[in-house]
């Protein structure tokens, strides 16, 4: 066992883990956080997705210490209802969603992406999110979602600029 | 013998002197445990776990179906609980219930909580099950809230002195119509207290289970949230993160638990060797039978644990052919019919088809494959179970708890009514997956070590070990006459039976752990045929299923995946109709229409042509302005039940690839009364697209030994890289008729119609799935020899 201390959701915390111990359980067991889900524990789905110094990371094959000194954020520190991120915004309006296990995939890697690309095309949108995995296959959906949060996106840095 | 119902005075009666007792004595009598109380327009499966790690689920209730408030109850504060015996897995089938009940009770959506899947709360309304969450799920509950409905305006005329039907009822505040005096709440008439009205029971559990009472339910005209697109009330929880999940559920004093399989499928622990998990910390390893799996009490720890325990298994003969042989194996092993009575599956046999095939001028013959499926659930399975000397509680993701619940309590020898099965949201699910095989090693492995046990299977376990979709044949012969008419039609599907095991998991003998256990199961016969209404003369649908080719725990054990066997049938059929207007030089649109006699089935094939702006034309499609892009178009139908859906599919393959990608769809879906557009938009998206999955790209792999198949690299899924451009819907909405089943029927006709358009394309028909690139391809190339 090992002491590794994280920067989770703005909140840092000391956790006692062996040092193999993927991200992905360290921050539901021990953190109790719901959201980052075990999906394959392979980095195929993307289910377990972070966003790790505003790059989206696989946490269910980094290991715990490998996040010591960086910020990572879940999907629960992302925004909430009262104050959410324009992507969990668009993703509630669009109905993005069947069962939503692997919502936190889709949610994390637009946001991420969005930081980096906040004007994409449909080919640049289908090219950052490939490989993340929805069984319920409820592609058509995120598609809309991820560019109506884009223009979320441009109308609050529009009213930014503004302000 | 159904009892027949109180009359609305005795109701009456015994509500009045129950208020006015309560007038005299100030006392609140409740008379059921109330839900405790929830966030108005979110379900309740999530509630007891989602205010921290110790879920105290409610307390049980009463759960006569005559009563009516076994179904719904109000709470002082107006707002009505509805109590639903089925699931939602996705859909939205739960916020199509509450429209209902919102609707006959006259109250805001926004009042209404629907409660799911607990066996101490809710009956037994045969779970998510064959499309069936509305079109009969939501009868019983939409019964009851009229009921309720017209019991509180009954109350609300005593009390306020004017007759019943003068009074109105505006979001569940009850007033004379015309405005005169005062008015009283539902909150005020009842809250927290019982109806304690009978309704009129059909004695049946299950899918088809209702009840009625006095009041007749409301008609189209008086719909005010029914039909509307009102948002689902689970998202923001779950796109919040605030949504606890299956895997999420956490009991105090619980461990981990996971579950180790044979390499050789059909071997037996024999015994193994604690000494190779020294090293990993409370580390207890339960071994009972075939049955072999651990806990620990750090979930990686039970991970590792698990890897690295060495145990020595039986020696089992491989029990699978190859691969590349499954389909001769299929052919050539004699059918058998085990069903009571039974001694060949025809479900159509109109005129004398082996005639007229031998009087017919050409005789067009063909033959289909389609693979074993995964469910290949998002989420590998988890379950929590807490099972103590009196009782416990199982804690699952299985879309059918009762029967879940029912299999358990039976595999550990217990008395049903003494375990709870609750149930939790998990990863999509689409039939008989792999979650009730997870709760029920949770339950053995709880009752072995004494402690609560959270199950979660790894990745290669949900892919390797899930019941299967059923590979099959599908051979089709078809008779034409002289002038090119059908004089005859055969269809006739052999495969692995779709109840290798059941679609639930009621009986033990279905579940791996009651089959390593040694419990026996009943082999049921089940395949399928189409659901099409095509007038040929002389026409016989039939089917015929084989032996597994592993009895007991298999992990190509075959079951219910959805729209069990439709996409297999659907897929050669509609192929085949292809097949025959390509042979007689006519629009494969125009030859359906030709032969269909059902008119929902014409109305929706000729809407999906009218969106697609179908143009009459011949196959393979001569416009091809790209050597290099192959553009084509196919179509396809199906009845799934009741409902009706026609699809046009329009596809790109590459020749240098052979990759296929479905670029339009356009679907026409009649599935009666549509209760949430936006809802059933999500969901005929969600339905067309999976099956476009497993057309383009799914098949179970497996060698002698073993399914190898077991992860998404193995086990492809369609990828938003092959998201259409396009995907136009018409809803061929029916207001005035019942609301019929959607989860499912889009699924079927999918297959074929990519198919279509994949011949549209290249002038290549390819008759066995999945359509990867390099199957395709080779198949262009050995076109083009």
């Amino acid at each position: 066992m090992t002491q590794v201390s994280l920067t989770v959701d703005g909140k840092t915390q000391v956790v006692d883990v062996d040092e193999d111990t993927p991200l992905l359980y360290t921050l539901r067991n021990e953190l109790d956080l719901k959201n980052p889900r075990f999906g394959c524990g392979l980095s195929q789905c993307g289910a377990c997705t972070v966003i790790m110094d505003g790059e989206a990371v696989r946490s269910c094959i980094l290991p715990t210490p490998a996040a010591e000194g960086h910020e990572v954020t879940t999907l629960q520190g992302l925004g909430t209802e009262e104050n959410p991120h324009p992507v969990q915004e668009a993703f509630v309006e669009e109905t993005a969603l069947q069962c939503g296990y692997c919502l936190n995939a889709w949610v994390m890697t637009s946001a991420a992406f969005l930081e980096q690309n906040p004007d994409p095309t449909d080919a640049e949108i289908r090219e950052a999110l490939t490989g993340l995995k929805c069984r319920c296959a409820n592609h058509m959906s995120f598609m809309r979602a991820v560019k109506r949060a884009a223009e979320i996106q441009k109308t609050a840095s529009k009213q930014g600029s503004l302000a | 013998m159904i009892a027949p119902p109180r009359s609305a005075a005795t109701v009456l009666e015994s509500l009045l002197n129950r208020r006015s007792m309560m007038k005299r004595t100030g006392a609140l009598i409740v008379g059921m445990a109330a839900a405790s109380h929830v966030a108005p327009g979110r379900t309740l499966a999530q509630t007891p776990v989602a205010s921290g790690p110790d879920p105290a689920p409610p307390e049980a209730r009463e759960l006569e179906p005559t009563a009516l408030d076994t179904w719904i109850a109000i709470e002082a504060d107006g707002h009505v609980t509805a109590y639903f015996g089925k699931m939602d897995m996705g859909q939205g089938t739960d916020t199509g219930v509450a429209q209902f009940v919102a609707d006959e009770l006259d109250v805001a959506f926004e009042r209404v909580t629907v409660v799911m899947g607990d066996t101490s709360l809710t009956v037994d309304q045969g779970g998510g099950s064959s499309a069936s969450g509305i079109e009969q799920g939501s009868w019983p509950l939409r019964h009851a809230a009229a009921e309720a409905r017209r019991v509180l305006v009954e109350l609300a005329s005593q009390e306020l002195g004017v007759p019943a039907d003068q009074l109105k009822v505006d979001d569940g505040v009850v007033s004379a119509q015309d405005d005169t005096g005062t008015s009283i709440s539902y909150g005020e008439l009842l809250g927290d207290q019982r109806f304690n009205v009978e309704l009129e029971w059909n004695e049946k559990y299950g899918n088809g289970l209702d009840v009625v009472g006095l009041a007749e339910v409301k008609t189209a005209d008086q719909f005010r949230v029914v039909g509307q697109p009102v948002p689902r009330s689970d998202v923001p929880a779950k796109v919040y993160a605030t949504y606890t999940y299956i895997d999420k559920v956490s009991v105090p004093g619980m461990v981990h638990g996971r579950i180790i399989r044979p390499e050789v499928a059909g071997a037996m622990p024999v015994s193994f060797d604690e000494t190779s998990v020294a090293d990993i910390p409370n580390v207890q390893v339960v071994h009972r039978g075939g049955f072999i799996g651990l806990v620990a009490d750090n979930e990686w720890h039970a991970v590792k644990a698990a890897r690295q325990l060495k145990v020595t298994w039986s020696d089992a003969p491989p029990p699978f052919v190859p691969m590349e042989s499954l389909y001769d194996y299929i052919r050539e092993t004699p059918a058998r019919h085990t069903n009571p009575g039974v001694t060949a599956n025809v479900e159509t046999d109109d005129g004398d088809v082996e005639a007229a095939l031998a009087e017919a001028a050409t005789v067009i013959e063909a033959e289909y494959e389609w693979p074993y499926m995964s469910h290949a659930c998002l989420g590998p399975a988890c379950a929590v179970a807490d099972i103590r000397e009196d009782g416990g509680t199982i804690w699952t993701g299985s879309q059918k708890p009762h029967k879940t619940r029912d299999g358990v309590a039976q595999l550990l020898g217990r008395d049903i009514e003494s375990i709870r099965g609750i149930w939790v949201h998990g990863p999509g699910s689409y039939g008989r997956n792999e979650a009730d095989d997870a709760a029920a090693d949770a339950a053995i492995l709880s009752e072995a070590v004494g402690k609560p046990v959270r199950v979660q299977y790894m990745r290669n376990e949900g892919h390797g070990w899930d019941p299967k979709g059923p590979a099959a044949v599908l051979t089709l012969r078809a008779g034409l006459d002289a002038t090119n008419t059908v004089i005859a039609y055969d269809f006739h599907a052999k495969g692995f039976s779709a109840h290798d095991v059941q679609s639930n998991a009621s009986d033990p003998g279905d579940i791996i752990a009651g089959q390593l256990l040694g419990m026996p199961r009943v082999e049921k016969d089940s395949f399928g045929v189409p659901e099409e209404s095509y007038g040929f003369a002389n026409k016989r649908l039939g089917w015929d299923v084989i032996d597994p080719m592993l009895w007991n725990a298999s992990p190509l054990r075959t079951s219910h995946i959805r729209d069990p066997q439709g996409p297999q049938t659907t897929f050669a059929s509609e192929c085949f109709i292809d097949e025959i207007a390509f042979s007689l030089d006519v629009d494969p649109a125009e030859f359906r229409l030709q032969y269909l006699t059902d008119p929902r089935h014409i109305a929706a094939v000729e809407a999906v042509m009218k969106e697609a702006a179908w143009e009459s034309r011949l196959s393979p499609n001569p416009e091809q302005d790209d050597p290099a892009v192959l553009k084509g178009r196919g179509i396809s139908y199906a009845q799934r039940k009741n409902t009706v859906v026609a699809i046009v599919a329009e596809v790109e393959v590459n020749r240098e690839t052979g990759r296929v990608w479905p670029r339009k769809f356009t679907v026409a879906h009649d599935c009666g009364l549509v209760v949430n557009p936006r809802s059933l938009r999500n969901t005929i998206e969600g339905a067309v697209m999976q099956a476009a999955s497993r057309v383009l790209y799914e098949e179970v792999a497996f060698d002698e030994n073993n399914v190898t198949s077991l992860d998404w690299s193995s086990y492809p899924i369609l990828d938003i890289t092959d998201t259409p451009e396009e995907f136009n819907i018409v809803m061929l909405d029916h207001p005035e008729e019942p609301p019929l089943g959607a989860g499912e029927p889009g699924t079927k006709p999918v297959a074929a119609a990519i198919a279509n358009a994949i011949f549209d394309a290249t002038g290549v028909r390819i008759r066995r799935t999945p359509f990867r690139p390099e199957r395709v391809k080779a198949a262009m190339d050995a076109n083009s020899q």
